[in-house]
């Protein structure tokens, strides 16, 4: 009863010093900053000691110097990145990677929604459901291992089918040409049965006495979907697409990191997986911290360009 | 209620085509793996390549339970992902629901800094520093602590809480509830299928980690199945043959009882929790 009591108390007397006023809420409240205090101290200690110490980009660190003793050496490892030939690469494999990306995965989930839409039977179109979302839940290591066994030159799937139709084999996982491809077709099939809820349920939010008005009008199935379905789902759409181009440079670690080797790292290399060969595995941390910095920054700028856009486009944004 | 016509009737069997078509390739992969992971040494000697075995054997997964490696990592997967989730679901839920309290004083600044967690990433590097720093490199804590909260969802399970009707809380105040017991009595219990779904998500990550396993765990004997089995499926064809006394059936079928073998447990809670998710994934899309 008591806590019932103090509340009106709490809110009455404005001539009370703020100070004081917020003294008593945090007293009130005791039990709620208790339960916010380990997820505070997870986000302090993993996510915010973390970007003190990208001050490791400005500085030339020694492991056994520690983060304190390492000398400043200022803007020597940007300066280096930029005139490497290899930050191009890592700039140019990004971009392609995130072109093919956007022109081949990002339209295949809504197409398949689409089609899922136009199904009547709802036993069948659950049945198909539940089979597209299964290869989310599986991790990229047997992504890859699956790709691996059908795609392998001896005894793969796929080249045993081209052999047969007389052609010639390829060695999809070790050529340079395919490794583009390769890394599209793993995502689109990972991925594109995931991608289809959020417009699945869009799609569910249209109003059915919209389709019937349409037919008595004389609207086929194309006309309904042209004037109805689509204009349902366009927010959607520009939403993730803007949010998309949003995270343009986030190629997916373990995916390429996983199907990288000697012969198609020239093409398959990005900024995730060069940080971490140059970061972890051969402990060039203050370098490697730079190119991470840059591309966070670069991430960060164009993540903030994409919220205000889809303001811009009158639709809430995320952040 | 819609139109029998040729032409609309042709469209929904070519449409229904296709998606059969679209949800075998999704599908068939995996079949295509269980089978071979049952096929006879013999065949996958003769042939160099089958569709289907015509004779079965369980010489693949004899061998991977004689392995001790291979059963060592599954069961520091699955503690990972038990001991992991609960963390998770732990940090997640406490945190999220004082910031579902819009009197909470400071509410709006904590939001905003996990927020901007989710759009400026220091990188793998300095976080790799700060967790060898702790000294959890090496231990089993590096794969559960550092993604102890994701921030998205977070954000979502506050959301779902915000939904719940305020006079529950009222109500259980005047019984004398203080935060904690609102929580555990009133909140969880109207959230459970919500809970359930991130629950999944959780479980899955753990279940699928493996950047976090090859930036902490050096020690092979502490690898969860992701890293064994890209050692084995993928880097080289014979990684287990000197793992075990017992002569090795030809790799490929180890290979594919192994990526049965690490994909099966996690897709056999799938079904149980399927109707929820779809919900979960949504509630992301609501502001608050």
């Amino acid at each position: 009863m008591n806590q019932v009591e103090s509340e009106p108390a709490l809110a009455a007397p404005a001539c009370m010093p703020k100070r004081h006023r917020v003294g008593l809420r945090l007293l009130r409240d005791k039990w709620l900053y208790l339960m916010l205090f380990p997820g505070v101290i997870y986000f302090v200690l993993f996510k915010y000691a973390p970007m003190w110490g990208l001050l490791l980009a400005f500085k030339n660190y020694q492991p056994y110097l520690g983060f304190f003793e390492s000398e400043w050496v200022g803007l020597k490892h940007f300066d280096r990145l930029f005139h490497d030939p290899v930050f191009w690469m890592l700039l140019r494999n990004t971009l392609i990677l995130a072109c093919y990306n956007i022109l081949f995965f990002f339209p295949a989930p809504i197409v398949l929604a689409l089609m899922l839409n136009e199904v009547r039977r709802e036993a069948f179109k659950r049945v198909v459901q539940t089979l597209i979302y299964v290869p989310h839940f599986v991790s990229w290591v047997v992504v890859v291992g699956i790709a691996y066994t059908f795609f392998t030159l001896d005894g793969g799937l796929v080249n045993e089918a081209i052999a047969s139709l007389g052609g010639e084999k390829i060695n999809f996982l070790i050529s340079t040409e395919w490794f583009r491809p390769m890394i599209t077709l793993e995502v689109i099939w990972k991925e594109t049965g995931w991608g289809t809820i959020i417009f699945l349920a869009a799609l569910s939010g249209v109003d059915p006495q919209l389709y019937e008005a349409a037919r008595i009008d004389g609207a086929g199935r194309m006309r309904q979907l042209w004037h109805i379905t689509l204009p349902a789902i366009r927010s959607t759409i520009t939403i993730l697409f803007i949010l998309r181009l949003g995270t343009f440079l986030d190629t997916g670690f373990e995916q390429i990191f996983l199907m990288l080797n000697s012969i198609n790292r020239e093409v398959g290399e990005v900024f995730d997986t060069y940080v971490y060969t140059a970061g972890i595995t051969q402990g060039q941390f203050s370098f490697s911290t730079a190119v991470g910095l840059f591309k966070s920054i670069v991430g960060f700028v164009l993540i903030i360009t994409a919220n205000w856009l889809v303001k811009r486009f009158g639709e809430e944004g995320v952040y | 209620m819609h139109e029998r016509s040729l032409g609309n009737r042709l469209f929904g069997i070519a449409n229904g085509t296709v998606l059969i078509l679209v949800a075998a390739v999704m599908i068939i992969p995996f079949i295509y793996i269980v089978l071979i992971s049952f096929a006879t040494e013999q065949e996958v000697l003769a042939k160099s390549f089958m569709l289907f075995p015509t004779k079965f054997s369980l010489a693949g997964y004899r061998y991977i339970l004689s392995t001790p490696i291979l059963l060592h990592s599954l069961w520091v997967t699955i503690g990972v992902t038990v001991v992991g989730t609960l963390v998770n679901l732990l940090m997640t839920v406490l945190m999220a629901y004082p910031l579902a309290r819009k009197e909470l004083y400071g509410r709006r600044l904590i939001l905003l800094l996990v927020t901007f967690t989710m759009v400026f990433s220091a990188g793998i590097v300095p976080t790799f520093l700060i967790v060898k720093g702790l000294h959890l490199t090496n231990t089993y804590w590096a794969l559960i602590i550092p993604s102890a909260i994701s921030a998205f969802n977070l954000i979502i399970i506050k959301n779902f809480f915000q939904q719940l009707p305020d006079g529950l809380e009222e109500s259980a105040k005047i019984d004398g509830c203080n935060d904690l017991g609102i929580l555990l009595r009133i909140v969880l219990p109207l959230s459970m299928p919500a809970i359930a779904t991130f629950a999944l998500f959780y479980a899955v990550n753990h279940w699928n980690t493996f950047l976090n396993a090859i930036l902490y765990i050096n020690d092979s004997r502490k690898w969860p199945i992701q890293v064994l089995l890209r050692q084995i499926v993928i880097l080289t064809e014979k990684g287990l043959s000197d793992m075990s006394e017992a002569p090795p059936p030809p790799s490929k079928i180890i290979n594919m009882a192994v990526i049965v073998f690490s994909t099966v447990p996690i897709l056999a809670f799938y079904p149980f929790l399927q109707k929820h998710f779809a919900k979960g994934v949504l509630l992301g899309s609501v502001k608050g």
